[in-house]
């Protein structure tokens, strides 16, 4: 049995503690906000929180959770900055990445609260976007920073 | 699909130039089905495409699969724009698959591609819109026993003279007993809605993690089933050994499905655990015998020989023969993956006399229609839900609709419903690319320094032959989709000749966002530079004088190269290059600028986009779509290459089949062209241009010239030794 808690909810699962974080959320606690996109780290697409800190859920055993908190898309409020800032820019196209790249951008504006461009690139590089809404999500982070954007993408 | 492009330009302008004036209009719309996705409070159903609740709230049933491209809100606004409703009461729903929402154009079929949906629904939906409009207008005119032609719709309420009011909501109930029109007026004068960049429909789902995709789908009792696949295409399974794969806890039986061997298991990670545990051995066939390698010396070869002629002006091989001085050049590009980000898979819950299938799909009826043969039921015993799409770019539009049949041979076998999933690697290497394709280009210049000859062969496989399109698609042995941007290419050249071979081989291939023009576009546009600065000509000129019977395609070109500055100085080490393309009935225009380190290494910082694409519905989804298309293309032309040695496909992943992350992101501006021309495709024609925009903007910044994708560090250092 492998207790932790998720968006401020206690859980309890019963599975092998290899298994990763990722398809615990997906298949056992019905969370399918965070999603599958390479199993290899290389992605981003399974970025929750663990502990306040951005990790991949899909190389994360789920026994590596054991007592830790755990953050996901899903525990996101409606009106946080980051959300509100992505749908001022419409980040979102197919939108299959974007809770990642949501919780990526959560967990730098939480550390970084004015990042600058190449704070953008460093935290955000992790997560790819196979749509190419890259500008939109370094003008959204900035727009939710209360900073003036650069070289952010085009405005809508 | 791509070929149907001109067609439905056709069509639409003879509907069209009726439509601005606010003419009537035959209605041929069929009545709306209560089974076909009638929402739950809905009392006014007049056509298979909106209904109207008795709270005034707008359903529109979209029959296009949202991959990103953003038609659950575009072909909403064509509804809204004549229904006259209020824009914030307007929801979207995913139509079924049924006849009413096959696609206009390419035959009975329910398919999104082509960058076709706007342009093919244009006409459908303000039709649909307008008759409901003109009926809801009837119901409040009897009420008040007035004249309709009194009475006006505005933000769902009718209003009559005398500050008389009644909303659509309230007009619901009566309009729903009202005979269809035989024909309908459309609006006339300004839009409302068309041409603003009015918020994503889809977007609030999209960032909470609630909208639904295919890989999400869940219901109780569900299995999930993992494939193990021959090593190579073609092969197949000898024989295997399933008994370790069955010990691993969770994993609940083990089938042969003709994609190879499926585990099925409680969840996807005992699935991939159990699959670790097959033992499998393979009969490899003839598909062990593929490399790339091997095969890029028989293109080349093939390149030396004529082809099938696609187009023929003048007489190209007579000029060039004589010509004094001749350009000859070779250009190759690798297959690529789709690799969208939500890797393939399918949910199947198949009974006794009925099957539902749950997929991000743009093929709906093919897949239907396969899933119906393999499960042995009728077409009308399957129904296929369309989830949101995680990335389309063609490859969930399968002739051979494979994730679809894998999964439901898998759950013939399991008797409970079941989602086969690919992981990245199985999607990586499971097939379908686009094509590898390797061209020689021969020309010779007149006294001008501009093109007199022009000689292209054209070497790659034919993503239609053995396809159920093949009849339509291939004329006299060619694939229009495999010259397509070339031998249409819009440049004053007298003497052109493009030819074509298509080459059979075991790797299956496919539509790649941009189909053919996504290597045609590079040949062309990278080769007229080469010859623009073999006479010392500036190529964006060069271009212009060569144009001058292409307004649009001018147009763009020209707006593109003023909002870069072209011509304007830079720093030194940087360079721009620019190329303009026409393709799904727009035309688009691009300026790169990049520098490339001592090593190699091209580092793209703006790229500048003009599009024309005739008639705006949402500017704000032309900006997204040209943008987005303009990483897609960046990632092929720097990173991409699917390549194969003794049948094995060498990529994997995202480590080995890079695309572009934030870091590499360059600027991107795009300016509309405003234009009253039909509308045309947004989804694709923003990728092509972007590699050859590149190829030459690296020959502008460091005299190197790729003629090869992608432009790697590597290559590029040995371009710039040869100088
Ligand atoms: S799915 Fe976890 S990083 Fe890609
Ligand atoms: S929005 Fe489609 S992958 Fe990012």
């Amino acid at each position: 049995m492998i207790a932790f808690t998720v968006n401020g909810t206690e859980q309890q699962v019963e599975v092998s503690p290899d298994t990763p974080l990722l398809w615990v959320l997906r298949e056992r606690l019905g969370l399918a906000g965070s999603k599958f996109g390479c199993g290899e780290g290389l992605c981003g697409a399974c970025t929750v929180h663990i502990d306040g800190v951005p990790q991949r859920s899909c190389i994360t055993p789920v026994g590596d959770v054991q007592g830790k908190q755990v953050l996901t898309i899903e525990g996101i409020p409606e009106n946080h900055p980051v959300k509100k800032a992505w749908l001022a820019q419409e980040v979102s196209q197919c939108g299959y990445c974007q809770p990642g790249q949501i919780m990526s951008a959560v967990a730098l504006l939480a550390r970084k609260p004015k990042p600058s461009d190449d704070d953008i690139d460093r935290a955000m590089s992790g997560n790819l976007c196979r749509c190419g809404t890259y500008g939109r999500i370094r003008r959204a982070i900035h727009v939710a920073s209360g900073h003036v954007a650069r070289k952010g993408g085009p405005k809508p | 699909m791509s070929t149907t492009s001109t067609m439905s330009r056709r069509q639409f302008i003879k509907t069209s130039a009726l439509a601005g004036g606010g003419l009537l209009l035959a209605c041929h719309l069929c009545a709306g089905r209560r089974d076909a996705a009638a929402g739950g409070d809905t009392v006014f159903a007049p056509n298979a495409f909106l209904r109207v609740g008795t709270d005034g709230s707008v359903t529109v049933i979209v029959n296009k699969s949202e991959m990103g491209q953003g038609v659950y809100t575009s072909l909403p606004m064509l509804v809204a724009e004549e229904l006259c409703c209020d824009w914030q009461r307007v929801r979207f729903q995913a139509s079924p698959v049924a006849p009413e929402y096959n696609h206009t154009q390419f035959g009975p079929i329910m398919v999104t591609g082509g960058s076709s949906s706007v342009r093919s629904e244009w006409n459908r939906l303000s039709l649909a819109g307008a008759a409901a409009r003109e009926m809801l207008i009837s119901v409040a005119a009897q009420q008040w026993r007035i004249d309709p032609a009194a009475c006006r719709a505005e933000k769902g309420v009718v209003h009559g003279p005398a500050d008389r009011q009644l909303s659509f909501g309230k007009l619901a109930a009566r309009a729903a007993k009202l005979p269809l029109p035989k024909e309908v007026r459309l609006k006339s004068g300004a839009t409302v809605l068309l041409g603003r960049p009015l918020h994503r429909l889809d977007s609030p789902a999209k960032i909470n993690g609630t909208a639904l995709f295919g890989i999400d789908v869940h219901v109780p009792g569900l299995l999930t089933a993992v494939i193990e696949r021959p090593p190579v295409f073609g092969g197949t399974v000898k024989n295997f050994d399933a008994a370790k794969a069955l010990a691993v806890a969770g994993v609940k039986q083990v089938v042969t499905v003709d994609a190879g061997v499926a585990v099925v298991a409680d969840g996807f990670w005992p699935a991939v655990q159990g699959r670790e545990q097959l033992e499998i051995v393979w009969e490899e066939g003839a598909g062990a015998g593929v490399s790339t390698h091997a095969m890029r010396e028989e293109y080349a070869r093939l390149a030396a020989t004529p082809g099938l002629v696609a187009r023929r002006d003048g007489d190209a091989q007579a000029v060039l023969a004589k010509a004094a001085r001749r350009f000859e050049v070779e250009y190759e590009v690798p297959y690529l993956a789709h690799a969208p980000m939500e890797p393939l898979n399918c949910f199947v819950d198949l009974k006794k006399d009925s099957c539902l299938i749950r997929t991000g799909s743009q093929f709906q009826t093919v897949d239907r229609n396969a899933a119906a043969r393999v499960a042995g039921l009728k077409p009308e015993q399957v129904s296929l839900e369309t989830t949101f799409l995680g990335g389309g770019f063609g490859r969930r539009a399968c002739p051979g609709s494979d994730f679809v049949i894998e999964a439901v041979q898998v759950a013939k076998q399991v008797g409970q419903p079941v989602k086969v999933i690919r992981t990245r690697t199985d999607d990586m290497r499971a097939g379908y690319y686009r094509p590898m394709w390797y061209d020689r280009v021969t020309a010779c210049l007149d006294k001008h320094g501009l093109p007199l000859a022009w000689q292209l062969r054209i070497v790659g496989q034919s993503i239609i032959a053995g396809t159920p399109f093949e009849a339509a698609m291939i004329k006299d042995g060619i694939d229009g989709t495999s010259v397509e941007g070339a031998a249409t290419t819009p440049y004053a050249i007298p003497n052109l000749q493009v030819e074509l071979h298509s080459p059979k081989n075991q790797v299956p291939v496919l539509w790649w966002r941009s189909v053919g023009h996504s290597h045609t576009a590079f040949v062309m546009e990278s080769f007229l530079d080469e010859l623009a600065h073999a006479v010392g000509q500036d190529p964006y000129q060069y271009r212009r004088r060569l144009l001058a019977k292409h307004p649009r395609t001018l147009k763009v070109l020209e707006t593109a190269a003023k909002k870069a500055g072209w011509g304007r100085p830079l720093p030194s080490g940087h360079g721009r290059g620019i190329a303009v393309h026409e393709s799904f009935g727009s035309f688009v225009a691009q300026v790169a600028e990049l520098s490339v380190d001592s090593t190699g290494h091209i580092k793209v910082h703006r790229v500048v986009c003009a599009v024309d694409c005739g008639r705006i519905v949402n500017p704000d989804t032309i900006k997204a779509q040209m943008e987005s298309g303009i990483v897609f293309g960046l990632s092929a032309a720097l990173y991409g290459a699917i390549t194969l040695k003794a049948g094995r496909v060498q990529q994997g992943n995202f480590d080995d089949y890079p695309l572009v992350r934030m870091s590499a992101m360059p600027q991107v501006e795009v300016h509309i062209i405003a234009s009253n021309e039909p509308p045309g495709g947004v989804g694709e024609p923003g990728v092509p241009p972007i590699a050859p925009a590149v190829a030459n903007a690296l020959f502008a910044a460091s005299g190197a010239r790729l003629r090869s994708l992608p432009m790697t560090a590597e290559k590029i250092t040995t371009a710039r030794k040869k100088g």
